[in-house]
């Protein structure tokens, strides 16, 4: 038992504001009372937790206010607020403003036929019951996603009829801007068979202050549905994040992670997929970029639970200053999941002294005929590498700089959308050392 | 151009080259043979400014400058290349990124402006063309899945794009077939000026058959064993290593 008393009291659920998505439909109010009554009864883990083991929670609720009470944006990110969105062209855009919908600054129109994309407060009230599994205890990861269906405050709810192909990413953009903002945003994507999306989700702190998002999304894939999931994380210096992403397959579905941490003071990813029937291919793609004393977890596993499926998984990071990095790469093949063929690499640059990383592969094998492989490095540039550059008349810190945006754009180059990969491409610089420079070149 | 005097070179406590002498003139093309641990590539490093290897005696002048105490970006900017024996491969920058990255550095140093993309697209079509060199490689990353021959074009492109003064050729000819040979011979070859030197690295005479030399070399045991013209290559085709190694033996007990 890991809560302290006044947390409890700062999140009594009768406290909470009408605001929060389906707050008067019965199911919604009994599934959030019971998720509480989890959160309640094991608090925050502990770093005896092996899956915490690294990263340290338990100061959460002194650092920053977990309530999701609906605070105001801060005035001086109108400007920039309304500046991004001019830049959405081809995406269909969805603006959360400190975890609600904000349909003024949104950008929906041309969605084919079958396809519907709607707030999550929308979708609940409108009644509907296919978000309903999704809040069921067993789709239920972490303690965090306890907390999260307790307090989901809205989020993007996405369905996709049979055989509809989304050509136009949907960009869902979570705004924190403000002072003692916590949001726990609830996306849901449900693929029909033979579907086709793209999506991505952007977290952007505007402000530098304690901020606190959890942050869960729900995927689910029908038979030969091809999702693509992009991961954008880009919140304030100080702030606190802590997200899940969990994907569920059904036959010959395909599934694509891109995870890309650029800021954060603390921020923790668990990504998570089930291949729960034969043919399923996924793929998870994820870099981090960090400095200072930034600190960034992902954590991710992968369940072989049929014959013949396929996963590859390429995690990247760069560490600089006193910055600390971990991944842990899970990958579980079940009895009866014959064939499976899985490979996973986690390659990390420290940059400085005083960063760290620290990398664990996790595979446990219980099937036959399986073809699985893995590596881990942790290093330093590689002088031939260097040396080369210099021999081409490259000064050595331009060197230096054009060897990490090549070590990092390697992870962007496999982003599928032209117009998403170049956007990110832009972003990634900007967190580089001389990244202006090789902006003007390309 | 370059003037090599004694120069000693030893890596990890070992000495590789014992004592080099060089003289290489603007328009000339010098060969310098070896068999494999003769220290050819090493003096071909050396020459660049790898690091890690330590200069015990000797010095090294290019047109007028002590070179070995210049750092590799400002020897190239000087107009010094290495073509690479294994060209590296550099994940996540494109083969464009690279070169233009590498040609306003040193045209920079000239104090000329940098390339607009136009300008540079056609500049490195047109070297794409004549090495041989397929134009998609261009917006690949470099030397990454390059075939043997492919990563060789590329140094050779590199070449005439930067169009050094002195050029340094390690082992260019190793892993190419004989249409590839006759390509990278001709992009060499064009490069052929009063005003540029060449110094080929190789183990074979093959190589020589396509770009002939002005001066060859041969290298044995850290130190120049003989020196000639263009048909002392021919010679040691016939005669083998062991000639020129027995000679250099039987001149040191004398």
């Amino acid at each position: 038992m890991n809560v302290q008393p006044d947390l409890l009291q700062h999140l009594e659920l009768e406290r909470m504001p009408e605001a929060l998505a389906g707050h008067d439909v019965p199911w919604v109010r009994l599934a959030r009372e019971s998720a509480f009554g989890r959160f309640a009864a094991r608090g925050f883990p502990t770093r005896r937790d092996e899956e915490w083991k690294y990263t340290d929670v338990t100061a959460l609720g002194r650092r920053a206010s977990l309530a999701p009470d609906h605070i105001p944006p801060d005035p001086s990110s109108e400007a920039a607020l309304h500046a991004w969105t001019l830049t959405n062209e081809g995406m269909h855009l969805m603006v959360f403003v400190n975890g609600h919908y904000d349909a003024d600054l949104s950008t929906i129109d041309g969605l084919p036929d079958g396809v519907r994309l709607t707030s999550l407060a929308q979708a609940l009230d409108e009644a509907q019951d296919l978000p309903r599994p999704f809040f069921d205890v067993r789709n239920e990861h972490t303690i965090f996603a306890s907390l999260n269906t307790a307090f989901a405050t809205d989020g993007a709810m996405l369905q996709l009829a049979p055989g509809t192909v989304l050509d136009a990413p949907v960009y869902l953009l979570f705004i924190a801007s403000g002072h003692g903002v916590a949001v726990y945003p609830r996306n849901i994507v449900v693929a029909g068979e033979g579907a086709r999306a793209t999506m991505v989700e952007h977290y952007l702190g505007m402000v530098d202050a304690h901020n606190f998002t959890n942050a869960i999304t729900q995927i689910s894939l029908g038979a030969g549905a091809v999702i693509e999931h992009c991961k954008l994380l880009q919140e304030g210096s100080a702030a606190s994040h802590i997200a899940g992403i969990h994907a569920d397959l059904m036959a010959g579905s395909s599934f694509v992670s891109h995870s890309f941490a650029l800021g954060a003071r603390m921020g923790r990813n668990d990504i998570t997929a089930r291949l729960l029937e034969r043919d399923c291919r996924c793929t998870l793609n994820g870099l981090y970029l960090l400095d200072g004393r930034q600190h960034m977890d992902h954590h991710t596993r992968i369940d072989h639970l049929a014959p013949d499926g396929v996963s590859r998984e390429q995690y990247r990071g760069v560490m600089d200053g006193e910055s600390h990095g971990v991944f842990n790469g899970k990958l579980v093949v079940h009895p009866g999941a014959d064939g499976t063929d899985a490979h996973q690499s986690s390659r990390n640059l420290l940059l400085s002294r005083q960063a760290e990383v620290d990398t664990k592969p996790q595979l446990e094998i219980f099937a036959d005929n399986v073809k699985c492989t893995h590596g881990a490095t942790v290093g330093q540039l590689d002088e031939n590498h260097l040396f080369y550059l210099r021999s081409r008349g490259i000064d050595a810190e331009s060197a230096r700089s054009l060897l990490i945006y090549g070590f990092a754009n390697d992870i962007v180059a496999r982003v599928s959308a032209p117009n998403l990969r170049g956007r990110i491409e832009q972003l990634v610089l900007e967190r580089l050392p001389h990244g202006e420079s090789i902006k003007e070149l390309l | 151009m370059l003037t090599v005097k004694n120069l000693h070179v030893a890596i990890d406590g070992k000495e590789i080259l014992r004592g080099i002498d060089l003289n290489v003139r603007a328009g000339e093309v010098h060969a310098i043979m070896g068999p494999n641990g003769s220290g050819k590539s090493t003096l071909a490093q050396v020459l660049a400014g790898r690091e890690g290897y330590r200069v015990t005696a000797g010095t090294a002048r290019y047109l007028g400058r002590n070179l070995l105490a210049m750092t590799p970006e400002q020897r190239a900017r000087e107009g010094v290349f290495l073509a690479f024996q294994y060209p590296v491969e550099i994940p996540g920058v494109s083969n464009a990124l690279f070169l233009k990255t590498s040609l306003n550095a040193v045209r920079k140093q000239h104090g000329l402006p940098e390339l607009d993309a136009m300008d540079f697209l056609a500049l490195v079509r047109d070297r794409m063309k004549r090495v041989g060199m397929d134009e998609v490689l261009l917006s690949r990353a470099v030397n990454e899945g390059f075939s043997g021959g492919e990563k060789k074009r590329n140094e050779i492109l590199q070449l005439t794009v930067l169009e050094p003064k002195l050029a340094i050729l390690d082992e260019t000819d190793s892993g190419l077939d004989i249409d590839a040979l006759k390509q990278v011979a001709d992009g060499v070859n064009a490069m052929r000026n009063a005003r540029r030197a060449i110094v080929l690295v190789t183990h074979y005479q093959r190589l020589l058959n396509y770009i002939v030399p002005d001066h060859v070399h041969v290298l044995s045991q850290g130190r120049i064993a003989k020196s000639g013209g263009a048909g002392l290559a021919f010679e040691l085709e016939q005669h083998g290593y062991g000639w020129v190694e027995a000679g250099n033996e039987a001149s040191r007990v004398a």
